[in-house]
């Protein structure tokens, strides 16, 4: 009964946040001062000056159409409803006219997913075992450099570690390259070099993002459950410290923070955006930046809404996941 | 001031001195320290401009410190309106209860988990860079409230089962009265401390968003002084004082922030009599 009455609560806020995202976006350009259409035609003749009358025409339809423009209000919040979730179409992209933008988002899609996942879970791994190390041993002389450590990098924002990698390993010590270039998609082994190569920064930098957040909420935890009256009762029994760290205060410590986790995927996100574009990594973020250089509204309205509804799809597997981990909940 | 902290002592300090240069050096530079090509390009640090002047042609000193202004005024304007509003609707929900308490919460916990950097793109990206610091911090609040919210509302729900308040309520006390005298003073500190972490919070935001160029480009903030550096390759130039400068101030001020913010937390925990 508890399992389900979470469920349903979780379900219901899921939904409110897709709801929220999309209605949030399907209103923004009808809330702009000047004619959203009419002002991006414009911007785009400035940037694309070839354009011909007929292609302008074209465009000009299918922005209304993206936007849903025609009919009503309510005929018009349906319509964008049905494009997000039912259609999926976005229209051609123009920037890379007349590939649509769905298929240019796939593409994406596996970048940003293949960084976030393994930098969140590098980040995370490595901020609780620093942060469970700092609060068992809270008196040691490395506890205390670790925690403040921590504490320096936690409120730095995102960029500043894209632009200090950066400085530092592509152009100080040019270890690195600036920007990705794939000759070839084959499966290779100088394709996954490149790959890697072109990764590390980005991966680094969101790495060291959330590594400050992870290691003061962890030791905050573990500083909590090693004043438990069970952890006292274990040391009393003669337990070894590291069956009292692993059985007794690990589980209790990592659970909570895959809660957290689920909280923590939003603001990973938006760190990946910022990421990528400074780093030129081809993942939805460069799409959005591409997007706003170019004036491809087509394309910012499909990234942005893909990436919403996606972002908040993960952070509920992520949250549904906990009591399938946590046994008092999961058995009562 | 027997509970003052090292934390606090070296966050307010650090603040203070980059007050200082945002607030009360701008005075004694150039009126607009934004203007182009006010003196000659690429000049090496000197007497006259302290870290040299940029490929633009502004005095990089000046610049550094009329950004760090406008950054302080944007931070601090969205983190007023976001605690503000945060602690109004957190005082509501916890104290309706009910359906009023469930719709906030609601909210409030959708606001939280929704990814605000591409709402924000997309907001910015109708204007293009000329965007105005209002409408910046506007947008900026909207996404800002949630955390307050959330916070304050735990803190009513504990508040109100006091017998204090209790008392206040059976002896005929208004609600509102109730608000002000009774609860008030109980998340003052906690209120202050949260402000501080919401200038911190919109700092970050507006110059994330300064740095893509999608806040206001001709406001001179931390944010957008990188932007521009980045549009005339300041790093392939090597000049690093203008590049660098925006970078390691913000990372300062975001440490004395955040030492201030956790060091007063534990100076009002001690003061209550608890080992924070």
């Amino acid at each position: 009964m508890k399992f389900l009455k979470f469920l349903g609560t979780r379900i219901i806020t899921f939904v409110l946040v897709i709801m929220i995202g999309v209605t949030t976006i399907f209103f923004v350009p009808r809330f702009m001062p000047s004619d959203p259409v009419e002002n991006m035609i414009g911007q785009m003749i400035s940037k694309q000056s070839n354009m011909t009358p007929e292609a302008i025409q074209l465009y000009r339809e299918s922005l209304s159409d993206t936007f849903g423009l025609e009919g009503s209000l309510g005929e018009q919040y349906v319509g964008f409803l049905k494009k997000v979730f039912v259609t999926g179409d976005f229209g051609p992209s123009l920037a890379a006219y007349p590939t649509p933008v769905m298929d240019m988002v796939r593409r994406a899609v596996p970048w940003t997913l293949g960084l976030m996942l393994t930098s969140t879970l590098i980040s995370w791994l490595l901020g609780n075992f620093i942060g469970l190390l700092a609060g068992f041993r809270k008196n040691k002389w490395y506890a205390k450099i670790l925690e403040g450590m921590a504490v320096f990098l936690y409120p730095i924002p995102y960029y500043v570690f894209a632009l200090a990698l950066i400085m530092i390993f592509c152009y100080v010590i040019p270890v690195f390259p600036l920007s990705m270039t794939l000759d070839n998609m084959a499966f290779d082994w100088s394709t996954i070099s490149t790959i890697l190569k072109n990764s590390i920064l980005p991966a680094l930098s969101l790495i060291l993002v959330g590594l400050g957040w992870w290691v003061i909420s962890t030791k905050a935890l573990t500083t909590s459950v090693v004043e438990e009256d069970y952890v006292y009762y274990a040391k009393l029994k003669g337990l070894s410290q590291q069956r009292i760290m692993m059985r007794y205060i690990t589980p209790n410590v990592a659970l909570p923070q895959i809660t957290t986790l689920a909280l923590q995927i939003g603001g990973v996100f938006n760190g990946a955006l910022i990421t990528e574009i400074l780093f030129g990594y081809p993942g939805l973020g460069k799409l959005i930046y591409t997007g706003i250089v170019q004036a491809d509204y087509n394309l910012i309205m499909g990234t942005i809404t893909i990436s919403i509804v996606s972002i908040t799809i993960a952070t509920f597997v992520v949250d549904i996941i906990y009591p399938f981990l946590d046994p008092r909940i999961r058995n009562t | 001031m027997k509970f003052v902290n090292k934390k606090l002592k070296i966050g307010v300090s650090v603040l203070a001195i980059f007050l200082i240069l945002g607030f009360i050096v701008p005075l004694f530079g150039p009126e607009n320290p934004t203007e182009w090509g006010a003196y000659l390009k690429n000049m090496p640090p000197s007497s006259e401009h302290l870290l040299g002047t940029t490929s633009l042609g502004q005095d990089t000193f000046f610049l550094l410190a009329h950004s760090i202004n406008n950054s302080f005024k944007i931070g601090i304007a969205v983190s007023l309106i976001a605690t503000a509003a945060g602690v109004f609707l957190g005082l509501i929900a916890g104290f309706k209860s009910g359906l009023i308490d469930r719709l906030i919460s609601l909210l409030t916990d959708s606001f939280i988990v929704i990814p605000s950097l591409p709402i924000l793109i997309l907001l910015s990206s109708f204007l293009k860079g000329t965007a105005s610091v209002s409408f910046i911090v506007a947008i900026l609040a909207l996404f800002s409230w949630p955390l307050p919210a959330r916070q304050v509302r735990s803190m009513a729900l504990s508040l109100r089962e006091r017998e204090s308040i209790s008392m206040a309520l059976f002896s005929g006390e208004s609600m509102i009265k109730i608000i002000v005298r009774e609860i008030f003073p109980y998340i003052s500190g906690w209120t202050l401390a949260n402000f501080v972490n919401g200038i911190l919070a919109a700092i970050a935001a507006e110059s994330t968003l300064a740095v893509i160029g999608m806040s206001s480009n001709s406001t001179a903030t931390l944010g957008t002084m990188i932007y521009w550096a980045n549009q005339y390759q300041a790093m392939l130039g090597g000049r690093w004082l203008w590049i660098g400068t925006p970078v390691v101030a913000t990372v300062i001020i975001f440490i004395s922030l955040f030492l201030t913010m956790n060091g007063y937390q534990e100076y009002m925990a001690k003061r209550r009599g608890k080992n924070a």
